[in-house]
């Protein structure tokens, strides 16, 4: 679980997460890319924190 | 449930990616498509990695000692930028990309696809091109109406705009003007004839591993996904592979989601090849373990 920095409601990581996945906070709808934690001592859904994910570029796609 | 550590690759120094048993992933977002391949991967029990190009330094003048040499890399970007260039940097290094710079030059510019996919004789809309606004109203005048004007640079169905008449056309060209110099390059296709719906082929290597019919969404004519779209199983006839491989082999493609229409005279022709196609709605409407295939082929081509 991890707290919004627009909205402080709470964002919950699923148990199967990969750094660099995408998570959306429930309440406000802002969108964070997961990021390894700094303590390499927390495990699972608390191995991460997050920052705000990039907007979608111009050459995005596929 | 356990949170398995993702092998922590240095890209520096991925001796250790040299194994034929090993994969690398090269991102910037972690997609559905990117999850599954790392969890396939990881369910076949081979060494995965999974790089964030945004983390990403590479010594372009390293060719003699490359630590890139023999390293299978998907390359996964979702940015074109991005993608194309650490492609080029890496296989320029010696690493094995999926798909190749040839692949991805071809295939992210849509006239240079189209050319490649007509030497070869692949099937292909009616286009026209134009490089300044006086030419391009002039090529529009040839090719007739309505007609689409596509970027010759772009996804998702961005910047693609139907042009019914000269007046439509001259208001749209005008706004090309005022943007950056790509987009005064002018590519414009025929409106094919056709059923609401196009065709996505995912094409593994020799074969079509599945493909899907996209509907267009309501209110929409263009069929994209990312535009709300929705799918429908194809069933892969011998006709579709056929053509596939065909597109799949004109652009130098390995693993690449080719998009068809069923034009009511022509039958089948290639509209755009992918080189990072997405894939998450083909395996949810068809069932195929596409991401396990594409391991698979990796693991091939690493041998």
């Amino acid at each position: 679980m991890v707290k919004c920095p627009e909205c402080d409601a709470e964002i919950k990581v699923p148990e199967d997460s990969i750094e660099g996945e995408i998570v959306t906070c429930p309440d406000c709808g802002a969108g964070y890319e997961l990021v390894k934690s700094k303590d390499s001592s927390k495990k699972g859904p608390d191995a991460f924190e997050i920052k705000p994910a990039q907007v979608v570029g111009e050459d995005w796609g596929q | 449930m356990k949170q398995e550590p993702i092998p922590n690759i240095d890209m520096h120094s991925a001796d250790s990616q040299t194994s034929t048993r090993s994969l690398t992933i090269l991102y910037d977002n972690i997609r559905w498509e990117e999850k599954a391949l790392y969890e396939a991967a990881k369910k076949k029990g081979i060494e995965v990695a999974n790089v964030d190009c945004k983390d990403l330094f590479v010594d372009l003048n390293n060719n003699g000692n490359s630590k890139y040499q023999g390293v299978v890399i998907m390359q996964r970007c979702v940015s074109y930028f991005k993608s194309v260039h650490s492609t080029a940097a890496l296989e320029g290094l010696g690493a094995k990309m999926i798909n190749t710079l040839e692949a991805a030059t071809n295939c992210g510019n849509k006239l240079f696809a189209h050319m490649k996919l007509q030497r070869a004789g692949v099937p292909t809309p009616r286009a026209v091109s134009a490089f300044s606004e006086e030419s391009a109203m002039q090529a529009l005048d040839r090719l007739g109406y309505p007609a689409v004007i596509k970027p010759t640079i772009g996804s998702w169905g961005r910047l693609i705009a139907l042009l019914r008449d000269k007046d439509a056309s001259r208001a749209v060209i005008e706004d090309r003007e005022h943007m950056f110099p790509l987009y005064h390059i002018y590519y414009f296709e025929e409106f094919v004839e056709r059923p609401p719906r196009d065709i996505r082929a995912i094409v593994i290597g020799d074969r079509v591993a599945a493909a899907i019919y996209r509907y267009s969404g309501e209110g929409e004519w263009k069929t994209n996904m990312a535009l709300g779209g929705r799918a429908e199983m194809c069933a892969v006839t011998g006709e579709l592979e056929e053509i596939c491989i065909r597109a799949a082999s004109a652009v130098g493609g390995q693993i690449v989601g080719v998009d068809l229409m069923e034009d009511k005279e022509k039958g089948l022709v290639v509209h755009e090849v992918n080189n990072t196609t997405e894939f998450k709605n083909t395996v949810r409407v068809t069932g195929v373990d596409i991401p396990s295939m594409m391991v698979d082929y990796a693991l091939k081509i690493g041998k």
